[in-house]
């Protein structure tokens, strides 16, 4: 077993310019390692949605993508509000995003939904007031 | 087809045009960025009428071959600069969303 490869970054909560910013990296570095279209897309758009999350919801945040030889674990930690029922958060369409954030084209309400649809395995801890991790494995084909 | 050739074809006006030579294999057309992440294909031809920054880090993250501006959309201060460092095409058009989806269509038929 050998240490994954690992990449951090810290989420900006203030800046919506920048939200992006980790997953361009993130594809970049994937796409070096020579990994598939198909996987590269799938960490790219889930980790992209945890970040805007993190960015309209929780003020920010730290991001964590660990490369193993045979799955890409991503981890986002924020000390956000917390999500009060993650059923409701999971359905397509439900939204809490305010008014100038939908102006931008975010707030659809699929942000959760994406991140599960393109991970292998998806776990929410969350507690109201302390925060949100979230972690996503995307398994990488043999 | 070409990017170049969809410029042409289409009369559509440069505002960032890095990989001209990229080749367009296919449509769609969104505003709301969470369905553009999760529909759009790597080559399609991005129609929308958003125009902030944000639509850069969508359009490099879904690996469109352009982003197409309908309406007459002119991007955000700053933003054209951000997508020529980022390898992004963006064009623009004074059609409609639906008009200029329909031609897009069309050379791609």
């Amino acid at each position: 077993m050998s240490a994954p490869l690992t990449y951090r970054y810290d989420i900006d909560g203030e800046n919506f310019t920048s939200a992006g910013e980790a997953s361009v990296k993130v594809k970049k570095a994937l796409r070096q390692l020579g990994f598939s279209q198909d996987v590269i897309r799938r960490v790219s758009i889930a980790m992209y949605e945890g970040e805007i999350n993190m960015v309209i919801h929780a003020n920010g945040g730290f991001a964590e993508v660990s490369v193993y030889p045979d799955r890409i674990v991503i981890v986002l930690d924020d000390k956000g509000p917390g999500i009060p029922n993650v059923d409701l958060a999971m359905q397509a369409g439900y939204s809490t995003a305010p008014e100038q954030i939908r102006s931008l084209g975010f707030g659809a309400g699929m942000g959760l939904p994406n991140m599960k649809a393109n991970t292998d395995e998806m776990t929410i801890e969350t507690e109201i007031g302390v925060g949100t991790k979230i972690t996503m494995t995307v398994k990488v084909g043999t | 087809m070409t990017v170049f050739e969809l410029k042409e074809r289409l009369s559509l006006t440069p505002v960032s045009l890095p990989d001209p030579e990229r080749e367009v294999t296919g449509g769609y057309t969104g505003d709301l960025l969470s369905f553009v992440m999760g529909s759009a294909q790597s080559g399609d031809a991005w129609v929308t009428i958003m125009s902030n920054v944000n639509v850069i880090a969508v359009a490099t993250l879904t690996d469109v071959s352009c982003v197409l501006l309908a309406g007459g959309v002119a991007l955000d201060e700053g933003v054209a600069e951000r997508a020529v460092a980022q390898g992004i095409n963006v064009l623009s058009s004074p059609l409609s969303a639906f008009e200029l989806c329909s031609k897009v269509a069309e050379q791609l038929s």
